[in-house]
């Protein structure tokens, strides 16, 4: 009982020390906030970790390059547990509380889409890093993102399966509650009908299920020749074994929701024969990009995937923003972020366009063996 | 005809895993006469344990697989029954005499406890569950596909639902139990020990709940510390459904939500799928209030 009775002390004690830190920071005199929400934890937890640690390496670069407009960065991140309404909450918090002069966040869509109206009310710049989802620049001249858009990459993952795999009888299975998925379907099956291809079955699942027969059952009888699963990691590699289970063989497509290390980890040998989309692949030989991968792997002791590469850019592009509008005046950063052009980030050149979306390139990305193969580059 | 067969396996093998969880629920319901929230938490520990004994016990083991399945279920079992008469000890034996509302609420207490902590202990990223029953297939045509799993799955819920009935019908601590659902006072008067008979409840129905886990774990290899929130729910459902206090209603309960939710899923939509679940605990509670083979009970004023 004793020990047990320390440790219960122990986490109890490491839980009050970790409470004041939490909240109500305030800005020193040499100091600019930023805010970040995030999904540290939850069913999309490697996203929030990923682009955390990305974006903590963007801040220590800057920091220790004499910081932004003569101060230092400092961080303030809010864990929104994977789910819209706490990302909600959590921006509230960062903007009336913490008085934070920009947020970056998130990687889901519909968490993004969550937050971004108040940051749009309170003329709070926001940068997302990964939310694809068209209508979440949509919100407000605020918002901004570093990432491609679903209708670009349902597009690209239509020309691949058509073009490079040949294929013309595609079936879908789709997150009903996700923005994201539902998006990235739509696209998807627009871009290939028009070029000829057919949608021959669809189905639906919400995010958290984990048995997915019933609906894969349902597919099999349209005999399709792949399988789009626009969703995330989690369910993407439960589906992949399930079909494999009930002698589903055919190629199964996904978008960047899935890159993620978990995705052959708990998909395993049922993952060959996969593809999917993404902003960067840790293979491609660029010195950019090696340059981060070799300084991530140092400090986390894993390559960086795409969305810690994508925490990073949002980082540079929000600090460079900054440094460009002389000021941390919500206005004009926002006219800064507006105004980006050519920048070289991780993830390639970034230009925002005048949706305040990023146009930049798409790499595509095979599974083979637990491994993700580096496959071909679509330039926007 | 086919898929119909194969939504027919799909639908028993997820049935099977709900009647599991289901038993715990339903037993400690009839002997305390209050729901366990933290039911579905103990089963999403017992998937945890798994997790982690798994290389241990394969090493030692040389790798067999159903040798390593069975001892992984066991040591998770074990587990879980002291992790279940804890919970009792700590949380709601000092509430006993309290207000049912009371203990409830603990309960939900201790269900949020022991999902927050998990993530504090595991980590909330998602894990993947090691392999431990086989891949492959019994039936493997081009329009039915029987999996090894299914037929595991499927298997041992039979086996350890023989188990349970043999326990709670054939056994000196069975009958106790049986009496004390009956009656506390009387049962005491008898010469019973209460505490004893409620740990052991407590103990058969967290190693169900820990046997549902593997199964499960092994069928849907990513685990979490929330994971138990949803299996927990429907085997509550099917608990209540099939008639709350009674055993072979949660079996036949947890049954019919499984092939319910995989033929709506399939022929329907999978946006029915709680809908039509829940309306059909609805029209059976309207109709049946104590379940479908639950007996009815006149409440003494």
């Amino acid at each position: 009982m004793r020990p047990v009775r320390c440790l219960l002390m122990g986490v109890a004690l490491a839980a009050l020390t970790l409470i004041p830190s939490g909240c109500g920071e305030t800005a020193k005199e040499n100091e600019i906030l930023i805010g970040e929400y995030s999904s540290l934890t939850g069913t999309t937890a490697t996203f929030g970790q990923s682009t955390h640690r990305g974006l903590t390496m963007a801040v220590d670069d800057i920091n220790n390059a004499g910081g932004v407009l003569g101060k230092k960065i400092k961080l303030i991140t809010e864990d929104d547990q994977s789910k819209p309404e706490e990302a909600a909450t959590a921006v509230t918090k960062l903007i009336s509380r913490d008085r934070v002069v920009a947020v970056v966040g998130e990687v889901s869509s519909s968490r993004s889409l969550a937050a971004a109206p108040i940051c749009q009310a309170n003329g709070i710049p926001m940068v997302s890093n990964a939310s694809t989802n068209p209508e979440v620049t949509k919100k407000g001249e605020y918002i901004f993102r570093v990432c491609y858009i679903d209708p670009f990459q349902g597009e690209i993952l239509a020309r691949f399966a058509y073009n490079s795999l040949g294929i013309r009888k595609a079936a879908i299975l789709k997150d009903i509650r996700n923005d994201y998925s539902i998006g990235l379907a739509q696209y998807f099956s627009e871009a290939f009908k028009q070029m000829g291809g057919e949608i021959v079955a669809e189905q639906a699942y919400s995010e958290g299920d984990t048995d997915f027969k019933a609906q894969l059952t349902a597919l099999k009888p349209a005999a399709p020749e792949i399988i789009l699963v626009p969703g995330y990691y989690t369910e993407g590699a439960l589906i992949v074994k399930q079909a494999r289970e009930l002698n589903m063989t055919v190629p199964i497509l996904g978008g960047d929701g899935w890159d993620s290390a978990k995705l052959v980890e708990i998909g395993g040998q049922a993952m060959n024969n996969t593809f999917f989309s993404t902003a960067y692949s840790a293979d491609d030989p660029d010195t950019v990009v090696q340059n981060f991968a070799k300084r991530f792997k140092q400090l986390h002791n894993e390559p960086p995937d795409a969305f810690a590469a994508l925490g990073y850019d949002a980082g540079l592009i929000l600090f460079d923003a900054i440094k460009r509008a002389e000021s941390t005046e919500g206005a004009k950063i926002r006219e800064a972020l507006a105004a980006t052009r050519d920048f070289r980030g991780v993830t390639g050149s970034i230009t925002i366009d005048a949706e305040r979306n990023a146009r930049k390139p798409i790499v595509i990305i095979a599974v083979q063996d637990g491994q993700f193969r580096y496959r071909e580059t679509v330039q926007p | 005809m086919s898929e119909f067969l194969q939504q027919l396996i799909n639908g028993i093998s997820l049935g099977s895993i709900y009647a599991l969880i289901a038993l715990g629920y339903t037993m400690i319901y009839g002997i305390l006469r209050f729901i366990n929230f933290a039911h579905g938490d103990v089963f999403m520990v017992g998937a945890f344990v798994g997790y982690y004994v798994t290389p241990h016990v394969s090493a030692a083991l040389g790798g067999s697989i159903y040798a390593t399945g069975l001892v992984v279920m066991l040591i998770a079992m074990a587990a879980c029954s002291l992790l279940g008469v804890a919970i009792e000890k700590v949380a709601y034996r000092p509430l006993r005499a309290r207000p049912k509302l009371t203990i409830l609420i603990t309960a939900i207490g201790m269900s949020f406890f022991l999902e927050y902590g998990g993530q504090l202990v595991f980590g909330p990223d998602p894990k993947s569950f090691p392999q431990l029953i086989p891949a492959g297939t019994v039936v493997n045509s081009q329009n039915l596909v029987i999996g090894i799993n299914s037929i595991v799955v499927i298997m041992t819920a039979l086996v350890l639902m023989f188990l349970l009935r043999l326990i709670v019908y054939h056994t000196r601590i069975g009958t106790a139990m049986r009496a004390v659902s009956y009656d506390h006072r009387a049962a005491s008067l008898m010469g019973i020990n209460i505490d004893t008979v409620i740990s052991f409840t407590f103990v058969l129905g967290s190693s169900l709940a820990a046997a549902a886990a593997i199964l499960y774990a092994s069928v849907y290899p990513s685990i979490n510390p929330l994971m138990g929130i949803f299996p927990g729910l429907k085997a509550f459902i099917a608990a209540v459904l099939g008639g709350i206090g009674n055993l072979y209603g949660a079996a036949l309960g947890g049954l019919i939500i499984g092939l319910t939710e995989t033929m709506v899923t399939g022929y329907l939509s999978p946006t029915y799928r709680d809908a039509i679940s829940f309306t059909i605990l609805i029209l059976i509670l309207l109709f049946r209030p104590s379940g479908i083979l639950g007996k009815y009970e006149a409440e003494k004023v």
